[in-house]
């Protein structure tokens, strides 16, 4: 699958995104400052693939998830999104290319709204970016449902009155209905319990396969990640520090910080858990405001060097399709 | 929803007997003769026949009864007598006012119009302007738009209405000339300058109760705006290519409405309690002077009456709230 994948034509291509807050304070509110939430971040995704972002809470997946569809109007870079450039196009304008990029969202509880049935939620897309008549509409909600395993007849219930589950499914139809090319699944199973998790997750992949998606998978669960990504990227602090397939990546991590991600993964087996030696990172994670002079991992990074102090290290590739911004691999 | 609301109606008999009750036990328990404005050269017998003539001389209870029989029996068919030229109240004891000696409920009717005129309109005046007021504030958050409507708001809560009534009259009356200071209740609209002279009396008034009403309700909107505004729903409607307006008038005002209505459907009541002091300042004779010169005059009909029917007033606009949370909100089910 990665073969047919990795030859593909690329879908989305970000390079050098950046998102940064300002922060303002003092009693004229002035700029003091900024949130360097998502610090410079590129990386292609191919048609037809999965790209997992992982990483720890705060470190920007989310954030670089929105703003890869123009949630937020980004500070600098550029996203190309099925050869279209949508870096710096006005908010009014990304309106008429939302079908082609959605969005499923974390909490399936917020982000419905609550006063809303499922079929109004489902079918609004349609009614903004379609002019089908009322019983096509009705047709495609429909028939969204079933794809995504609802009960037809809940069409007229309101979020309030399903499970998390069923909201996520939701959420899911709500990404469809516009038959878009790319969807950002931004911890998608994040608020569900682990059996609900599974359902999801495979009918994410069943939908991929039935409508040929493409998706940018953010979430925190390694093992998620690693059954349903082809590539993962792993950030931290507003960065990307490693990019490479799933296998490559859980097999020979290279970067330290990915290293350590990986050792925390919990191995069900106890006597082979008794053996798994973690890596455990000593400190916290610097503020995104003040990220560290040199690479952002510096501070807690277990194979620190004296350069990694002074230089920021940029991404390399150290075999194909494996990318590190580490200066560990400097050289090679 | 139906049942609710029949349920809710019949749960507000008892409420309002039991209110109507209290008020007509504070007004007995109070100070105060409607006799002591009868000059002292008229005998203590002569009062005391006077007294008797006004049904003072029965005991508490029974002039409870006759008052509950008088507003909920009598006056309902004088009212019906009146629409459809029956006559089923004939020689029944209506509730006659102590002072006027002429039935409460007429007086009531002859001063309804220009209270709900003026405090009315201005309640309506103020809904339209705060509404649009608070979601703009909310939605440029810190603009200079919200920054100044702010300032407004700060204005008509912080200032009583007795200070920029008559703040209004030096200006705009006494300085400049433009307006009247006084409502003239007798006026009578006829032609274009009568119409115009009416404007022009009920701009002041209208102008006070305006702001201080407005700076209420578009703050409910600009905070209910606000909370909604941040919503990870919101950014599902941006993330599925909706416009704005539909966004913000759809997705958000919908949502915000909640604790606007309550407020709004909880103040109509007071529209019809009058804005007392305001009715003071400017010499309007709507009811909420009445019900001040009432109270002066230990007209405790007059007062029981009044009091009630603002009490019912309350109870059916809660109500009318309630039902509205439900069409607002299908979260909420009564059933």
């Amino acid at each position: 699958m990665l073969d047919e994948t990795n030859s593909g034509n690329v879908l989305v291509e970000v390079r050098d995104l950046k998102m940064h807050f300002p922060i303002h304070a003092g009693v004229f509110k002035k700029r003091v400052g900024e949130v360097k939430a998502v610090d410079g971040i590129s990386f292609d995704i191919f048609e037809g693939e999965t790209l997992g972002l992982v990483g720890e809470s705060g470190c920007g997946k989310s954030t670089a998830g929105r703003a890869i569809l123009r949630l937020y109007d980004i500070t600098e870079g550029s996203i190309k999104i099925d050869g279209v450039e949508i870096g710096p196009t006005p908010q009014p304008k990304l309106r008429e290319m939302r079908p082609t990029m959605q969005m499923v969202f974390q909490d399936p509880q917020a982000s419905l709204n609550p006063r809303m049935s499922v079929a109004a939620i489902i079918g609004e897309p349609l009614d903004e970016h379609t002019d089908f008549s009322k019983k096509e509409k009705r047709e495609k909600v429909l028939g969204l449902m079933d794809a995504v395993g609802l009960n037809r007849d809940f069409a007229n219930r309101y979020p309030h009155e399903f499970s998390g589950g069923q909201r996520q499914r939701i959420g899911i139809a709500r990404a469809l209905a516009l038959n878009p090319k790319f969807i950002v699944c931004d911890e998608p199973i994040a608020a569900l319990d682990v059996s609900i998790q599974a359902q999801v997750v495979n009918l994410l992949e069943d939908l991929q396969e039935e409508f040929g998606l493409t998706y940018l998978f953010i979430s925190h669960d390694l093992s998620m990640v690693r059954h349903i990504a082809d590539r993962v990227a792993v950030m931290y602090l507003g960065r990307v520090v490693e990019l490479a397939t799933r296998e490559e990546l859980f097999r020979a991590p290279k970067h330290p910080y990915t290293q350590a991600l990986l050792s925390a993964v919990p191995e069900p087996d106890p006597s082979l858990e008794e053996k798994v030696e973690r890596i455990l990172l000593e400190g916290d994670v610097p503020s995104p405001s003040k990220p560290p002079k040199g690479c952002n991992f510096c501070t807690r990074c277990p194979q620190v060097m004296d350069i990694c102090k002074e230089i920021d290290p940029t991404g390399k590739e150290i075999a194909a399709g494996h990318q590190v911004a580490c200066h560990l691999y400097a050289d090679t | 929803m139906l049942h609710f609301t029949i349920r809710r109606l019949l749960l507000a008999i008892p409420t309002l007997l039991f209110i109507s009750l209290v008020i007509f036990l504070l007004l007995d328990l109070a100070p105060g003769d409607p006799m002591a404005s009868i000059p002292l050269t008229v005998p203590p017998e002569v009062k005391e026949k006077m007294r008797e003539a006004l049904g003072l001389g029965e005991p508490v209870h029974i002039r409870f009864l006759n008052w509950l029989y008088q507003f909920f029996v009598v006056e309902p068919q004088v009212a019906f007598d009146h629409l459809f030229g029956t006559n089923f109240a004939e020689g029944k004891q209506r509730i006659i006012s102590f002072q006027s000696r002429s039935p409460v409920m007429s007086v009531v009717a002859e001063r309804m119009p220009q209270t709900l005129w003026v405090v009315g309109l201005s309640y309506i005046f103020a809904t339209l302007i705060a509404v649009p007021i608070g979601i703009i504030s909310a939605y440029r958050q810190y603009s200079w738009f919200d920054q100044i409507g702010t300032f407004i708001s700060m204005i008509g809560f912080s200032i009583p209405t007795f200070f920029s009534g008559v703040l209004l009259i030096v200006v705009f009356s006494v300085i400049l000339g433009w307006f009247p200071s006084i409502y003239d209740t007798t006026h009578e609209v006829t032609d274009w300058s009568s119409f115009v002279y009416q404007m022009k009396q009920m701009a002041m008034p209208v102008f006070v109760l305006t702001l201080y009403n407005a700076a209420q309700v578009s703050r409910f909107m600009r905070a209910s705006m606000l909370d909604n505004l941040n919503q990870d729903y919101v950014r599902t409607a941006r993330a599925k290519g909706l416009s704005e307006k539909v966004v913000v008038l759809v997705h958000v005002l919908r949502n915000s409405m909640i604790p606007v209505v309550t407020v709004i459907a909880l103040g109509v009541p007071t529209i019809f309690g009058g804005a007392i002091i305001t009715e003071q300042v400017f010499q309007v004779n709507g009811l909420g002077q009445m019900l001040i010169t009432a109270i002066y005059a230990s007209d405790a009909p007059m007062v029981q009456t009044l009091t009630f029917i603002f009490a019912v007033l309350i109870v059916l606009f809660n109500l009318i709230a309630d039902i509205l949370y439900g069409i607002l909100d299908p979260r909420i089910r009564y059933d």
